[in-house]
């Protein structure tokens, strides 16, 4: 009877112990994440105070008042970066996903000779450092006049997301029965209509979710935005998050706001593709 | 007729290739060119003058460069393996969560939407020596009376950042074994635990070798994207207190556009650029391994 007591005992200090580490895992994961929301929404002062507050007293809209309203005023050129950002990620994001389509269909139907290679080959063109890649290229650019251009910029994530957007879109194409499209083959389609009418439709949530995730790498590029950018022309979010810093000093709460609005999008973004990002990356895992 | 047509598969991966080979290969060979030449950007010309290996053979002297490749090596080596066993560890805190597990992943989402040079002054902002959270908490809670330099310390700007890059990072690895662990079987962990296995066998030898691909793909995925954590150290400390966090791609950054050393600059790249080929292609070798021997088991 004792014995079974002291073991249902164990097995509930082991339950709350998994659920407090559980606990304290997540707190750690978003603790960050609100502490800059939180700054973005305080004075500057409150922000300094020693010894810290840590009930704020007093909360404000100022920071991304003060960041929308131009130059001068406190605020940096919000409104140019993040147009820009838009600009440069949905365009090479468009262009990386064509690409891609066609490479992961070739990869997924198609065998041919040295066909890991060429996998391989591809993915390692996606290890190369951006610093490092950003040295050549900032020379051919300067050559070639493209340097602070939103063209440039496309151009550069166009090639950095290609490789990624292969390897996802090879694994949802997989998942796609081959007979399908035989099938309809078989029923008098072209090969190109069996692909749009059957392969294309069943795939669709993989695609935009590999759409999405090269979105999110152009959005948070900063290695090569920021030698390849210079001015209100073509600079990213990312590399206008530097405005805040001066020599010696950050102002934290602009900084913050700004990491705010950067965040939204990327948040939401996420939240809608989830489910499909891991399984596509995931489907070559069991079925090689 | 015949003799022209190009089979469907090399028109497809056409564009693919094209747009790599211009923006990747091309510009990679042009660098190793110029790390053969004593090139600066102050002098255009010094581009057509070749000198061999005299750049390799100074970096490969240079004490600078060896403290930074070793750093680079440690961060990579410390930093994969830690997120490995805490992401393993929080996927396997998910898994057995009975209530809420759809709004835990999306929290587990979380870190990697955010961009590495947010992640860079957030960490910057935490451990910051005078109004940082982490020293805010630990003085009111009267831990410690001084404020930690935990920044402006070799050593601890360096803990400062391995912090910062675990965060980011763990959280890949939790949603693919996360994944595999969904994905298993639960046949074979019943039939374990029948034939008497304890849980720790039944972790070992049955969990274990399904996730491994799993896994794989996670660190195949990350080291990808290592160079990612330039990022995070350029924005938390660019290398300083005085070089004692300078990884290779500092450094790099440091001598291409600082003193603008291009060849030197490119010199290094290269060792870089191989650092981040060996580690990617040993991750792709042991995925192919791992998917082998699961497809064979089950």
């Amino acid at each position: 009877m004792d014995a079974n007591r002291t073991a249902r005992a164990n097995k509930l200090l082991t339950r709350w112990t998994l659920n407090f580490l559980l606990f304290l895992a997540m707190a750690i994961i978003c603790l960050p994440g609100l502490w800059i929301v939180l700054n973005s929404f305080r004075p500057t002062v409150e922000i300094m105070a020693k010894p810290a507050i840590w009930i704020p007293r007093e909360m404000n809209f100022d920071a991304y008042i003060a960041m929308f309203s131009g130059i001068g005023q406190g605020g940096i050129p919000v409104i140019d970066y993040f147009r820009n950002s838009v600009i440069i990620s949905v365009t090479s994001t468009v262009i990386a996903l064509a690409i891609g389509m066609a490479g992961g269909y070739a990869f997924a139907r198609y065998r041919f000779p040295y066909k890991s290679s060429w996998f391989l080959g591809l993915m390692l063109t996606r290890t190369v450092p951006g610093i490092a890649l950003s040295l050549p290229l900032f020379f051919v650019y300067a050559k070639l006049g493209i340097i602070d251009s939103h063209f440039g910029m496309i151009l550069v994530y166009v090639a950095m997301n290609v490789p990624f957007t292969i390897w996802l879109i090879d694994g949802f194409f997989r998942q796609v029965p081959k007979d399908l499209a035989e099938a309809a083959q078989i029923d008098g389609c072209t090969r190109w209509q069996a692909f749009w009418q059957v392969e294309f439709p069943l795939a669709r949530p993989g695609i935009a979710s590999a759409g999405i995730f090269a979105f999110l790498t152009s959005w948070n590029e900063f290695a090569l935005a920021s030698q390849l950018t210079r001015s209100t022309a073509s600079k990213t979010l990312p590399v206008g998050l530097l405005d805040y810093t001066a020599e010696f000093t950050i102002d934290w709460r602009g900084m913050c706001a700004l990491a705010v609005v950067m965040i939204i999008p990327a948040l939401l973004l996420t939240y809608a593709v989830q489910k499909h990002l891991v399984s596509g990356l995931t489907s070559g895992a069991i079925k090689g | 007729m015949k003799a022209t047509r190009l089979s469907p598969h090399i028109l497809l991966l056409l564009p693919a290739v094209i747009v790599l080979a211009a923006v990747v290969l091309f510009p990679l060979i042009l660098s190793l060119w110029s790390s053969l030449t004593p090139f600066r950007l102050t002098r255009p010309d010094s581009i057509y003058q070749f000198v061999g290996l005299r750049n390799y053979e100074r970096i490969f002297t240079d004490s600078d460069f060896w403290w930074a490749f070793g750093r680079t090596v440690l961060l990579l080596t410390v930093a994969l393996n830690l997120e490995m066993v805490l992401g393993l560890g929080l996927a396997l805190l998910v898994e057995r969560a009975s209530r809420g597990q759809r709004i835990l992943r999306t929290i587990l989402m979380f870190p990697m939407m955010f961009s590495p040079i947010l992640v860079g002054f957030q960490f910057k902002f935490i451990f910051n020596d005078n109004v940082g959270l982490v020293n805010n908490a630990l003085q009111s809670l009267g831990l410690t009376e001084r404020a930690i330099p935990w920044l402006i310390d070799g050593q601890l700007a360096f803990f400062a950042i391995m912090t910062a890059e675990v965060w980011t990072s763990t959280a890949v690895f939790a949603i693919f074994i996360l994944a595999g662990l969904m994905a298993m079987p639960r046949d074979p962990i019943e039939a374990a635990r029948v034939d008497g296995c304890t849980p720790w066998q039944t972790f070992r030898y049955v969990t274990w070798p399904f996730l491994m691909p799993f896994a794989f793909i996670a660190m195949t995925i990350r080291s990808l994207d290592v160079a990612r954590a330039y990022d995070i150290i350029k924005i938390m400390t660019n290398g300083g207190p005085a070089g004692r966090t300078e990884v290779l791609w500092t450094l790099i950054a440091r001598t291409g556009y600082g003193d603008s050393r291009m060849g030197m600059a490119n010199a290094m790249s290269y060792v870089a650029i191989l650092l981040s080929i060996a580690f990617t292609a040993m991750f792709f070798r042991q995925l192919a391994k791992a998917r082998a021997q699961v497809a064979g088991d089950w």
